[in-house]
C-alpha cells in the first residue's frame, strides 16, 4: 500500500499534444472534461484507492516572516514563476505500477475536439512511516 | 467499556452466523452492525452474555438486511433467486476466517482491511484512520474484498503462508491514530497460534514479540528514530523477549526452518547482547545466509552486507554489497554507513546525504540528514 500524489501543473510541465487552451474548446467539450474528471474520481471511490482530490486557483501571494512583533511579508504573484500547481489527486495503491496505469488514465481526459489530452501528470510517492522491523 | 473483548469475540460471532446459514459478506457487515451498536450501548449498559449479545445483535441485523434485499428485489422485479448459502464451515472456524480474509485473489490491502474488520473486529472507520484513507474508501475496499471471496467456499485449509504475510504487513507498516496496529497484529498472530500448529506462525510471533519489545527504545522524546546500536538496552521489555526467545526456541526444535522463524533468530540473538559491542555479529551472518537460501530476497542480502561489515570489518562489508544492485532501496544508507566504519568520512558524509534524499521516509530521511550533518560539521573542525 503506498500513496502517490498524481499533480496537475497550470505551467511548468512539459506542453502536452492536445495543446489548446481550455477557454477555446467547445462548450460540451469542457462539460465533457469535467465529467471525465468526476467519473475517474467515482470509479477509484469504488475500487477504494481513492484519497482526495483538490482543484487551486491559479493566482496565489508569497508570505514571509517580517521579524519579531510584526506582521507578515506578503508580495506576489510573480509572473516569471516557472511551476504553477493546478490540483491534485490523492490515491492509495498496491504498487507502483498501478499508480503509473492511473496517472496514464487520468491523462487521457478529454481536451479540444474530444480528443485525449495527453497531458504531463508528475507522480510523487509519500514519505511513509518507518517500518517495524529494521534487521 | 472493554473494546478488547469485542475485538476478540468477533470472529466467533461471524462464524456463528455463517453457521446457521448467512453468506459470509452479509453475515460480516451485520457483525459490523453489532460492533458498532455494541459501543453504543455498552458504556451505559453492559450485557451479561457478551457473546450472546452480539450474536442475536448481528443475527436480528442479518435477517432485516435479507428481508430488505427481498423487498428491494420484488420491487425490482428481480426475479434471481439468492445462491443458496455455502456448507457450514470445518472444524475451527476461526481458522478458515483467517484463511479467507488472506484469500491469494485479494491484492495485499484488501487482504489487510478485511482481515483487521472481520478477524480483528475493528470498525471501518478505525481502519480508514489508521491507512489515513477516507472511511468511504475503506468501506469500498472491504466490500470488494468481501465479493472477491464471497465464491470461496469455507471449507478446505487455505495456505498459512498468505495469513503470515498478510499479518506481517500489518505489524510492519507502522501506525497511526487510535489503532495500534502492531499490538493488533500481535493479538492476532497470537489467536492463529492457538488456532494452527505451525512453526512458521510461531517463529511470526516470536519475531513480532522481539521486535514490540524495542519499540519504546526506538525513538527518542523528540520523535526521531534511534538506531538499534545506539538504543538504551534498559528500556527492552525483557518479558517479551524472554517470551518470544522461548516460542522461537520450541519452533527452532522442531527442524522445519523457514524465513520468518531464521529473522526472528537474528532479533533474538541482538536482543541478547547486554551491548551493541557484545552482539554476535559471526551467528547472525550465519543467520542472513540461511535466509537468503530461503528467500530470494535482495533486502536479505543488504542486511547481511551490514552483517558482514561488522562480523569481518567494513571492507569485507562493502565488498558484500558492491555485489548488490545499487539501486536497492537503502543501499546508499548501508555505504554510508559502513565507509564512516571504514574511516572515509568525507565519502559517508556524501553518501548519508545522498541516502537521505532517497530515503522513503520521514523518520529516515531526518535520520540520514543528521548523520550527514554530523560528518560534515567534525570536517569542518579538524
Amino acid at each position: 500500500m503506498a500513496k502517490y500524489l498524481l499533480l496537475k501543473h497550470y505551467r511548468g510541465a512539459p506542453p502536452c499534444a492536445n495543446d489548446v487552451p481550455m477557454d477555446q474548446w467547445a462548450p460540451e467539450e469542457v462539460s465533457a472534461h469535467v465529467k471525465y474528471m468526476q467519473d475517474f474520481a467515482a470509479r477509484l471511490q469504488e475500487t477504494g484507492e481513492f484519497v482526495d482530490a483538490q482543484a487551486l486557483a491559479p493566482e496565489g501571494t508569497f508570505v514571509r516572516y517580517a521579524g519579531e512583533g510584526r506582521p507578515p511579508v506578503t508580495d506576489g504573484p510573480f509572473a516569471e514563476t516557472k511551476d504553477l500547481i493546478a490540483g491534485w489527486m490523492v490515491i492509495d495503491v498496491d504498487t507502483y505500477e498501478r499508480a503509473l496505469e492511473l496517472a496514464g488514465e487520468l491523462s487521457a481526459a478529454p481536451g479540444a475536439g474530444g480528443e485525449p489530452l495527453h497531458e504531463w501528470l508528475e507522480l510523487r510517492p509519500f514519505l511513509t512511516e518507518p517500518p517495524t522491523v529494521t534487521e | 467499556m472493554d473494546e478488547a473483548l469485542l475485538r476478540r469475540l468477533t470472529p466467533g460471532v461471524l462464524a456463528a452466523l455463517v453457521r446457521r446459514g448467512a453468506d459470509f459478506a452479509a453475515a460480516e457487515d451485520a457483525v459490523q452492525d453489532a460492533l458498532l451498536e455494541a459501543l453504543r450501548v455498552w458504556p451505559a449498559d453492559p450485557p451479561r452474555d457478551a457473546k450472546g449479545w452480539l450474536i442475536a445483535v448481528a443475527w436480528r441485523r442479518f435477517l432485516d438486511a435479507v428481508r430488505a434485499d427481498a423487498a428491494r428485489r420484488r420491487r425490482e422485479d428481480v426475479l434471481e433467486e439468492e445462491p443458496a448459502p455455502g456448507p457450514a464451515p470445518a472444524a475451527d472456524d476461526t481458522l478458515q476466517l483467517y484463511f479467507l480474509c488472506a484469500h491469494p485473489a485479494l491484492s495485499p490491502s484488501s487482504a489487510v482491511a478485511l482481515t483487521l474488520r472481520a478477524v480483528g473486529g475493528l470498525t471501518t472507520r478505525q481502519i480508514a484512520q489508521a491507512y489515513l484513507v477516507p472511511e468511504a474508501t475503506m468501506a469500498q475496499r472491504i466490500s470488494r474484498a468481501k465479493r472477491t471471496v464471497s465464491r470461496v467456499r469455507l471449507d478446505r485449509p487455505g495456505d498459512v503462508a498468505t495469513v503470515l504475510r498478510v499479518l506481517y504487513l500489518v505489524f510492519n507498516e507502522g501506525y497511526h491514530g487510535d489503532v495500534d496496529l502492531a499490538a493488533e497484529a500481535i493479538r492476532l498472530t497470537r489467536q492463529l497460534a492457538a488456532a494452527v500448529d505451525h512453526p512458521e506462525v510461531a517463529g511470526l510471533l516470536a519475531l513480532m514479540l522481539l521486535h514490540h519489545a524495542r519499540r519504546a527504545a526506538r525513538t527518542a522524546s523528540d520523535g526521531s528514530l534511534v538506531p538499534l546500536a545506539e538504543q538504551d538496552r534498559g528500556r527492552w521489555d525483557t518479558a517479551l523477549i524472554a517470551e518470544g526467545v522461548a516460542i522461537l526456541q520450541a519452533a527452532l526444535a522442531r527442524d522445519r526452518l523457514g524465513e520468518f522463524q531464521a529473522q526472528a533468530a537474528v532479533a533474538a540473538l541482538h536482543a541478547d547482547a547486554p551491548t551493541a559491542g557484545e552482539t554476535d555479529w559471526v551467528q547472525i551472518v550465519e543467520w542472513y545466509d540461511e535466509l537468503t537460501r530461503l528467500t530470494d530476497n535482495p533486502v536479505v542480502r543488504l542486511n547481511r552486507a551490514v552483517a558482514v561489515g561488522l562480523a569481518d570489518g567494513p571492507r569485507a562489508g562493502l565488498a558484500a554489497l558492491a555485489e548488490l544492485d545499487p539501486a536497492l532501496p537503502r543501499h546508499t544508507a548501508v555505504a554510508a554507513y559502513l565507509h564512516e566504519r571504514d574511516g572515509d568520512l568525507a565519502t559517508a558524509g556524501r553518501l548519508y546525504a545522498e541516502a537521505a534524499h532517497k530515503a522513503p521516509n520521514l523518520a529516515e530521511r531526518d535520520h540520514l540528514t543528521r548523520q550527514a550533518a554530523r560528518l560534515n560539521r567534525t570536517r569542518r573542525r579538524p
